[in-house]
Formats: structure tokens, C-alpha cells, sequence
């Protein structure tokens, strides 16, 4: 049995408001594992992105309160840590990219500057610092060309800086900034940016949907994180774009070693993308299994609408499927199982409690009545 | 390169506003009275000889039809010969502006540099502490700050920080203009730029530096308050607005500081909108200028307007409004400029 | 299904449930009830002048000149023996008439000219655009200074003159609302059903730009009485002795150290105004703006 990453257990989230209170998420419970891509799945308003909030501790808090739940990372308690602890964790261990490019980047500041800051604030760069500064003589003695005393002080300045490399001393700002410079330009060649020592100049607006998109991965990637929340990181862009950057992510998941917490409302993607799978309703985590299962043998009445509802290009349908009914208000949602009012197979028992999450096959939960314990 | 394009359109565009103001000028000019008066040295028009008149009517082509007359009336602006200011002793109204306009300068920049130093920060702080104690003191302050009559603001303060201080025999404020003369005429004080404070370090004179600066504070308090309350308000709506941003979401998510969030992500983008009032604001200024002027009797334009307007001053009541209108649209070009340089989506479109 | 509501078991209309709605919101802060508690109660003081004034707004008792306040007079005295209190309740039904009576004419002027000029576009709304250019070239209190000086100093053409100047303002608002709402989808559909211009103007597209319009009409009521007292201060409108609040100031200016309540109270009085009638505005601009309602 591996460890997971981090494990997410009865994450309760509600939200405060006018009209009532909203019960975003009701008490989900998943993990993921290191190295594997989980898709997060389900309509418009079923939680997803506030399960993604939630655990990175982002959610506005006025009308906003995580209500209760254990996220476990590294075996520490993510909600139990101070807000010192937690911001030294986000950017760097955990990070997220989200749906707009052009909205979640600051538009007066160059990219190069919102790819420096995460940088510069998360890793230590005295090391790279004195790095740079040898390249740099290097650069300078092949120009030298000949046994010259210049060129003989430029070698003993080398061996100087080479010595410092075990302890490197505190940098200055103005060489703090031009180390993470590189690394930053490092971090777009990774995305594969075209040209970024220009792009580290320009502004948000000044670059294209899939190039702002490949900008906020090189700040999420930038510091080498574990866990990358990709919160609906397509939905805004062109189809074609669209496979690039779901290509780049995989390919730098590989590269990185970080797991993927993928949500999104397109099974497309994640049938193409993802290890394993969780279905969200209406503030609920209904199935868990890994993708091939799902898709072959999906359990829970709604995994199943949902398949059925994607039209398929070889069978000539008439009418598209659906599934009856519509998502619930989730100030007064149904009780007992969410789903129960649109439940074609709906029992007695469905409306009076939630249905316990039971693994009914190797990697493969559901929250169903129609499955009982065995 | 987009920023100079900007800029020379909106140089460009200042031609009609100014054709337009010297036009509402003139037409007003007319209604108060007759043209003549504004040309007289005399004093009034019983005074002089016949020939005298012919000689100003022909000079200024007062007998001819109205747009030949605007005509006159543009060439004597750009010669220079705004006409005689009866109320200023006479003089000729270049002259006098040339006196009073940096006295209400000096006031104003005061001002400005008040509310910039004091707007701004409570703004932030207001926004930052939405709904608790620090917002809500700051939104009371503001709310009186444009509630209040400037007039009275300052006669208050003159009650208190004057009289009720002298009354109590501690030490006070000055009442009224802008240097103790007496202290002025022994130190062999005199005026070179206008700016009283300038004038006084330029020439090594402590005692009046001191003694000028101690006569701006009342003055420049009254006349900033408003404007700081203006900025304060702008600052709080759009750093409120600009806090909801989704950028402001992805700085957090990336584990910086909120420190660091406020002010160097949310800040710049929050004085975008404020600085589109900064130009609102500096009318107001100048129009409470006027009114700060004449309580604390500071001898600047908008006293020198004032007493012009009640004695019928024709040449000094054009002349004015021309100059303070120019400033206003000069302010605002600087404050649009200021807007593109700000928001790079304008600067490089 | 989506346009009713059932309240208490009987269907409202959705403009009932949004007028609900509004007065909820404006009852959850504090600071707009009290706005409007303060205002109504400018407006009672003011409707009610001949009956709570215990002194006529002219009367001047020469034996009982420069008293402070007392029982006889509850604000004291001015120095012509005229009684504060009874000037300041007369006074209110100056500046609040004064106020009303810009801000009236110049939204009706504005609004038409405006939103005639935003629902045509092209020359017409240059022309217009340009004028308002020149007149919001000018500071507000510098440009109404000049006109009522070209005019006559005298409270009659004091309101005339701050109607001029402040016009252009409300055409500026009507005319970047009518701009934007003359390009929503309901536009496009009432002239594809046939609706003539103008019923369009009237019934569609100026109904829905009226919020800014109300909340700085609002405001403005504060900004002119200001304005307007400002103005009488320096020796405008309101000649010697009238009982307008900004002259009243200007008079007990001179007795400011010895007799402080003949200029304090007047002050206080165009304060409470103002920021009774910012609250409100205030109060209405957070309340009507769309995006935070629900």
C-alpha cells in the first residue's frame, strides 16, 4: 500500500450568506498519491473549486469558513497550521493554477516580476548567486585567451568564490534578483515559452491566451512543488491550445515528480489525462476509482448519467441523454443522499443518510445504497 | 511608441477646450459690463477725456462686430495686454497674477502634498480593516471631510488653534497672511520666486522659513481636508474592488506575504482609479482656494478675485478665471498622463 | 416560474421583491438610516418653519443684541439683535429650495440633453460632448462665481448660475449609461419588434440608467447647498442680513471671538445637511449597484 501524498478527510466548507447558508462541501474525503494525476469531476457549483481553495486555505473568509476536516500532508494537518506555516507551503509545496490566464494575472506587473516574486520569496538562492557570479568570471577568462595577470587574478577571484560555494554568504538584493531572473527564465523555457528573455519584459496583456496560461505553470512549477492544483486550466482556451497545455502538463509532471489534483467538468480530459478519478455532486464525493474503471464500469447512478450524457460519434442518436431534474440549492439540499430527487434507482433508505464510502473493488469506491457492505 | 501618441492627442485636444474657455470668457465678460472699464487706468469712465476713449476703442476694436471683437479680444490675451485690474490698485492683471498666483500656489501644493501623504494611506488602511474600528474612524472622518464648508472649517480652526490657544496663553498659530510683516521687514526679508518658503531658504532667512511655514498650516489643513476625504473614499472603493480581484486570489495562492499582496500587487492597480478623481480633486482646491483665501486672508488670487467680483472688475474677473481654468486643464492633462504611465494597457495598448 | 416569488403565500411581482430587497439592504447599516433619520428631519424643520421658529427670519430686537444662548433664545443672538435659531429654521428653507431647485432643473436639462446625445451618437453627441467639455473645463464654484457675477448678485441668479454649472455633470452620466445600455440585446429587440426612438428612450433605456443619475442627484444636494453657502460667504446671492446660512457665517464672521454661536451654529447647520444627504447617497450608491446586490 503506498502512502498518499495528502489525504483529504470529511472536508466541510460553508459559506455564509444573505440567503442562507451555502453547504459547499459536505465532508469529502479523498487521496491522492505521489507521482499520479487525480482528476476532480463533476457540473458547474458541485465544489470542486472550493475543495481546491479549501485545502490550499485560500477561501474568502467573510461569507466563507472551513467548518471542519483533516487534510494531511507530509503528516502535518494543513488546517491546523499557523498562517506563517501554511504560506511558506503554498507556492512552493502546494501550488495552483486556475482557469482565466488573463483575470488571475496582475496586469500592471511583467510576467518576469510575478515569476521572480514566488521565486525569490520560496528558495534559497545564496548558493545560485555564487554560481552566477563564477559563470560569469568563466565568461570573462575565455575572453581573457592567455596567460595574462589579468587573467591570473580572474582565476584566483574563481577559486575565491569556489571555496564559498560550501557556506555561501548572504547575497545583495540587486544579485538575489538577478538569480531569480534566470530561474525564472528557466522556469518559461520549462513551459516551453517561445523567447522568454522578452516575454520576462512584457505584460499579461501583451501575450497570448496559452502563453499567459504557460506563465502561471512557470510560476506554479517554479519551486519544484509536490502537489500542482490545476483548477479548470483549459476551459478558456482554444481546443487546440487546449492539448498543448494538457501535453505540458503531463510532461512536466514526469519531469517534476509532482502530483496533479486535476478539476475539471470535461470527462474528455480526463479519460485522456488523468490516473485516477473523483466524482463530485452537489458538494459530495459520490465515486473514486481509477480512470480505465470508471469508465468501463461506472458505479453510482450519476457517473453513469454523466457517461451517457456525452454523445457518442459513432452511434447515430436522436436525442441527446440527460439526466433528469437539476442540481440542487445547496442552502437546502435534499438529505440523506444528494442525488436521491434524480435517481432512477432511488430506495427508502436514500433520503435518510449519506451513503458510506465503500470500496467495492480493488481502487474503486462508491457512495451508492445500491451497493451494500458485503 | 504609444505613450508619446497619447500624449500628443491629448495636447491636441486642448485646443478646442481652450478656444472654448476663452470663448465662455469673453461672452461673460461682456455681460458684466462695458469692455471698456477693463482697459482704464483711470479709474472710472467719467474721469477721462473723449479722446482717451477713442484711443482704447480703436486699440481693443470695441466698436467692431462681436467676432471681430473676439478676434481683438484673442490677440490682446496672447500680446500679453489682459487689460487694468481697478481692484489691484490698477495694475495691469498680467501683473497681478503674476503676484497672487504663486501665493495660491504655494498654498495648493501644500495641500496636494497633505492629501497625497494623508489620503492615500487612510484609504488603505480603511480597505485593509474593512468593517472594524480603524474603517470606520476613517470613513467618519472622510464623510465630515466632504460634508463640511471649507469657509467654516477654517474659521474653526482659527477659533481654536488661534484664540482658544492665545485665551489658555499657550502657544499658537498664526491668524491670518502668509509671514508675520514686522518679522519680515527686520530680517531684511524679500520675495524672489514668490514661494515664501523657497524664497526664505534661498536667502538663509530661518526665522521667516519658520515663520512662513507656521502660517501654511492652518491654511493648508482647511483646504486639504476635503481632498483628503475625496482620495480616502477612492482609495478604499478601489482597493476594496481591486482586493476582490482573481489576480489578488493567485498572489495569495503563490505564498507571498499579505504585506506583500497589498502593496505591491493590489496598490498600483488601486490608484489607477483614484488618480482619475486626483484631477477632480485639484478643481476643488482651487475653488476652495478661494474661500480659504479670504477667511485667512491670504493674499492670493482668490482673494484678489474676490474683492474683483464685488467691485465689478471686469479685466481682473476674465483674466482670473482664464488662468485658474488653463491650470485646471493643464492639472488634468498632467493627471491623464499620470493614468497612462500608470496602466500599462494604456501605455502599450 | 423564475419571475414570482411567493412571500407569506401571496406571488409579488419582481420589481416589489427587488424594492423589498433595496429596503433591506438599506436598513442593515447603520449610517444610511441615520442619513436618513437626519434628513427627514432637515425637511420637517424646514416644512415646519413658521410653527417651530419662535422669531420671524427678519425680526431684529435691538435691546437684545449679541446674547449668547439662553433660555429666551436658545442659540443666542446676532448683532443686530436677530435670534439664531429661529434664522437657522428659516434659513433651511432657503438652502434646502436653493438645493432642490438646481439639482432639479439641471437633471431634467441634463438627462434630456444627454441621453439625446448618447441614443444618436455622431454629431450630435460631439457637439454635446464638446460643450460639456468647457463647462467641466471650469471649477464648480470658480465658473458659477463668474456667471452670477455677469448675471447680478442676487439669490435668484446665484440658482440660475449653479443650474449652469452643474448640468453638463448629469449629461455626462445619462449619456455614458444610454451608450452603454443602447448597445444591450433588449435594445436591438424592442426596434426589431418596431418601437419608435423615442418610446425606446423613454420606457427602456432611460429607466435602466437612472441609478447613477439618483445617487449622485443625491450627493449633489449636499455639493450645492455647499457650494451655494460658500458663494454667500464671499458676498454673492444672499444679501446682508438675509437669513441664508452661508451669509449668516460671513456675518458673524467679524464677532467670531466674542460672539463664536452667531457663526458656529449656522456652520453646523449646512454640516449636518450635507452629511445627512451624503449618507443617503452614499447609502443608495452601494445599495443599487448591481453587482453587490445578492
Amino acid at each position: 500500500m503506498r502512502e498518499p501524498l495528502i489525504s483529504v478527510q470529511n472536508l466541510k466548507t460553508y459559506f455564509h450568506t444573505y440567503g442562507g447558508v451555502v453547504r459547499a462541501l459536505e465532508g469529502i474525503s479523498f487521496d491522492i498519491y505521489p507521482e499520479e494525476t487525480f482528476g476532480l469531476v463533476g457540473e458547474t457549483g458541485c465544489g470542486k473549486s472550493v475543495t481546491s481553495l479549501s485545502i490550499m486555505r485560500l477561501v474568502p473568509n467573510p461569507p466563507g469558513k472551513i467548518e471542519a476536516g483533516k487534510v494531511t500532508y507530509r503528516g502535518q494537518d494543513l488546517l491546523q497550521l499557523t498562517e506563517d506555516q501554511m504560506r511558506r507551503i503554498r507556492g512552493s509545496k502546494i501550488t495552483m493554477i486556475f482557469q482565466d490566464p488573463m483575470t488571475f494575472l496582475n496586469p500592471v506587473l511583467t510576467i518576469g516580476e510575478q515569476v521572480t516574486e514566488v521565486i525569490e520569496i520560496h528558495q534559497d538562492l545564496a548558493k545560485e548567486v555564487v554560481l552566477l557570479k563564477i559563470e560569469d568570471l568563466k565568461d570573462k577568462l575565455a575572453r581573457a585567451q592567455g596567460n595574462t595577470s589579468a587573467g591570473r587574478a580572474v582565476e584566483q577571484r574563481m577559486r575565491q568564490l569556489e571555496a564559498e560555494l560550501e557556506t555561501p554568504p548572504k547575497p545583495r538584493r540587486r544579485e538575489l534578483k538577478k538569480a531569480a531572473l534566470k530561474r525564472a527564465e528557466a522556469a518559461l523555457r520549462l513551459v516551453r515559452m517561445p523567447d522568454p528573455e522578452k516575454v520576462v519584459k512584457q505584460y499579461p496583456h501583451e501575450l497570448s491566451g496559452g502563453m499567459r496560461q504557460r506563465a502561471v505553470i512557470a510560476m506554479a512549477l517554479s519551486c519544484n512543488p509536490d502537489l500542482l492544483i490545476a483548477d479548470e486550466p483549459t476551459t478558456s482556451l482554444d481546443v487546440t491550445i487546449q492539448a498543448q497545455i494538457l501535453t505540458l502538463l503531463s510532461e512536466l509532471e514526469k519531469k517534476i515528480g509532482a502530483s496533479v489534483l486535476l478539476i475539471t467538468h470535461d470527462m474528455g480530459i480526463v479519460a485522456e489525462t488523468c490516473d485516477r478519478v473523483g466524482v463530485m455532486y452537489a458538494g459530495n464525493i459520490i465515486e473514486v476509482s481509477e480512470t480505465k474503471a470508471l469508465f468501463e464500469k461506472p458505479l453510482h447512478p450519476y457517473t453513469r448519467g454523466l457517461l451517457r450524457a456525452i454523445p457518442k460519434l459513432h452511434k447515430d442518436v436522436k436525442n441527446l441523454e440527460t439526466i433528469p431534474g437539476s442540481v440542487p440549492n445547496l442552502i437546502y439540499p435534499p438529505s440523506g443522499c444528494r442525488f436521491h430527487p434524480r435517481c432512477p434507482f432511488k430506495m427508502e433508505v436514500c433520503d435518510k443518510e449519506f451513503p458510506p464510502m465503500l470500496e467495492i473493488e480493488s481502487g474503486h469506491s462508491v457512495a451508492c445504497y445500491l451497493y451494500p457492505e458485503k | 511608441m504609444r505613450a508619446r501618441d497619447y500624449i500628443i492627442r491629448r495636447l491636441f485636444l486642448l485646443i478646442p477646450v481652450l478656444i472654448g474657455i476663452s470663448l465662455v470668457t469673453f461672452t461673460l465678460s461682456h455681460m458684466i459690463g462695458d469692455p471698456i472699464a477693463a482697459y482704464l487706468t483711470e479709474g472710472s469712465i467719467e474721469k477721462i477725456s473723449p479722446e482717451r476713449i477713442q484711443m482704447i476703442i480703436k486699440a481693443h476694436g470695441l466698436d467692431q462686430p462681436i467676432y471681430l471683437q473676439y478676434a481683438y479680444y484673442i490677440s490682446d490675451i496672447l500680446r500679453g495686454d489682459w487689460g487694468i485690474s481697478r481692484a489691484d490698485a490698477n495694475r495691469p492683471v498680467t501683473e497681478s497674477i503674476a503676484r497672487y498666483l504663486p501665493a495660491t500656489f504655494e498654498l495648493t501644493i501644500v495641500a496636494v502634498l497633505l492629501t497625497l501623504a494623508m489620503g492615500i494611506p487612510l484609504g488603505i488602511v480603511s480597505a485593509t480593516r474593512k468593517d472594524r474600528l480603524p474603517d470606520h474612524a476613517a470613513r467618519i472622518f472622510s464623510l465630515t471631510g466632504v460634508s463640511i464648508p471649507v469657509f467654516w472649517f477654517a474659521l474653526m480652526l482659527q477659533f481654536t488653534f488661534f484664540y482658544t490657544l492665545k485665551v489658555l496663553r499657550l502657544p499658537s498659530l498664526p491668524l491670518s497672511g502668509r509671514v508675520d510683516q514686522t518679522l519680515a521687514a527686520a530680517t531684511g526679508f524679500h520675495s524672489i520666486t514668490g514661494f515664501y518658503v523657497l524664497d526664505s531658504l534661498l536667502q538663509g532667512n530661518m526665522a521667516v522659513f519658520v515663520d512662513a511655514i507656521l502660517h501654511l498650516i492652518l491654511p493648508s489643513f482647511a483646504l486639504a481636508y476635503i481632498s483628503v476625504a475625496l482620495i480616502a473614499r477612492m482609495m478604499r472603493s478601489s482597493m476594496l474592488e481591486v482586493l476582490k480581484q482573481d489576480y489578488i486570489t493567485l498572489a495569495r495562492s503563490k505564498g507571498l506575504t499579505e504585506r506583500v499582496v497589498i502593496y505591491r500587487h493590489a496598490l498600483k492597480n488601486a490608484l489607477i482609479p483614484t488618480v482619475t478623481i486626483a484631477g477632480l480633486a485639484f478643481g476643488g482646491l482651487l475653488a476652495g482656494a478661494v474661500l480659504t483665501e479670504s477667511v485667512f486672508n491670504w493674499p492670493g488670487m482668490g482673494r484678489w478675485s474676490t474683492g474683483a467680483i464685488l467691485t465689478d472688475d471686469i479685466a481682473a474677473i476674465m483674466g482670473f478665471t482664464l488662468v485658474i481654468a488653463v491650470v485646471y486643464v493643464l492639472a488634468n492633462l498632467i493627471v491623464d498622463v499620470l493614468y497612462a504611465f500608470l496602466d500599462p494597457r494604456i501605455r502599450l495598448g | 416560474m423564475a419571475n414570482t416569488s411567493i412571500r407569506g403565500g401571496l406571488k409579488e411581482s419582481p420589481h416589489m421583491r427587488e424594492l423589498r430587497y433595496t429596503v433591506h439592504l438599506l436598513r442593515q447599516s447603520p449610517l444610511v438610516v441615520v442619513g436618513i433619520l437626519l434628513t427627514t428631519a432637515v425637511f420637517v424643520v424646514a416644512l415646519t418653519a413658521p410653527w417651530i421658529a419662535p422669531y420671524g427670519a427678519e425680526q431684529r430686537i435691538w435691546g437684545e443684541r449679541i446674547q449668547p444662548p439662553g433660555p429666551a433664545h436658545w442659540l443666542g443672538t446676532d448683532e443686530s439683535g436677530g435670534d439664531v435659531f429661529s434664522r437657522l429654521v428659516w434659513g433651511s428653507r432657503l438652502d434646502l429650495s436653493i438645493a432642490l431647485t438646481v439639482v432639479g432643473v439641471a437633471c431634467l436639462v441634463g438627462a434630456s440633453v444627454g441621453g439625446v446625445a448618447g441614443f444618436l451618437g455622431g454629431r450630435v453627441d460631439e457637439v454635446v460632448m464638446r460643450i460639456t467639455d468647457i463647462f467641466l473645463a471650469f471649477p464648480a464654484l470658480i465658473l458659477a462665481m463668474t456667471i452670477a457675477a455677469a448675471l447680478g448678485r442676487n439669490l435668484t441668479n446665484l440658482t440660475i448660475a449653479l443650474a449652469i454649472v452643474w448640468w453638463p455633470g448629469y449629461s455626462r452620466i445619462i449619456r455614458g449609461q444610454v451608450l452603454t445600455e443602447r448597445e444591450k440585446p433588449y435594445v436591438e429587440a424592442a426596434r426589431a419588434v418596431g418601437a419608435p426612438t423615442r418610446r425606446i428612450l423613454l420606457r427602456h433605456v432611460l429607466p435602466n440608467s437612472i441609478y447613477p443619475l439618483l445617487v449622485n442627484a443625491t450627493l449633489d444636494l449636499g455639493g450645492v447647498i455647499l457650494t451655494a453657502a460658500g458663494l454667500s460667504f464671499i458676498g454673492f446671492g444672499a444679501g446682508a442680513g438675509v437669513a441664508e446660512w452661508g451669509r449668516m457665517i460671513s456675518d458673524g464672521r467679524n464677532y467670531l471671538f466674542q460672539a463664536p454661536w452667531m457663526a458656529t451654529f449656522p456652520g453646523l447647520a449646512i454640516l449636518i445637511t450635507a452629511l445627512s444627504l451624503n449618507l443617503v447617497g452614499d447609502g443608495l450608491r452601494d445599495v443599487l449597484d448591481p453587482r453587490l446586490r445578492r
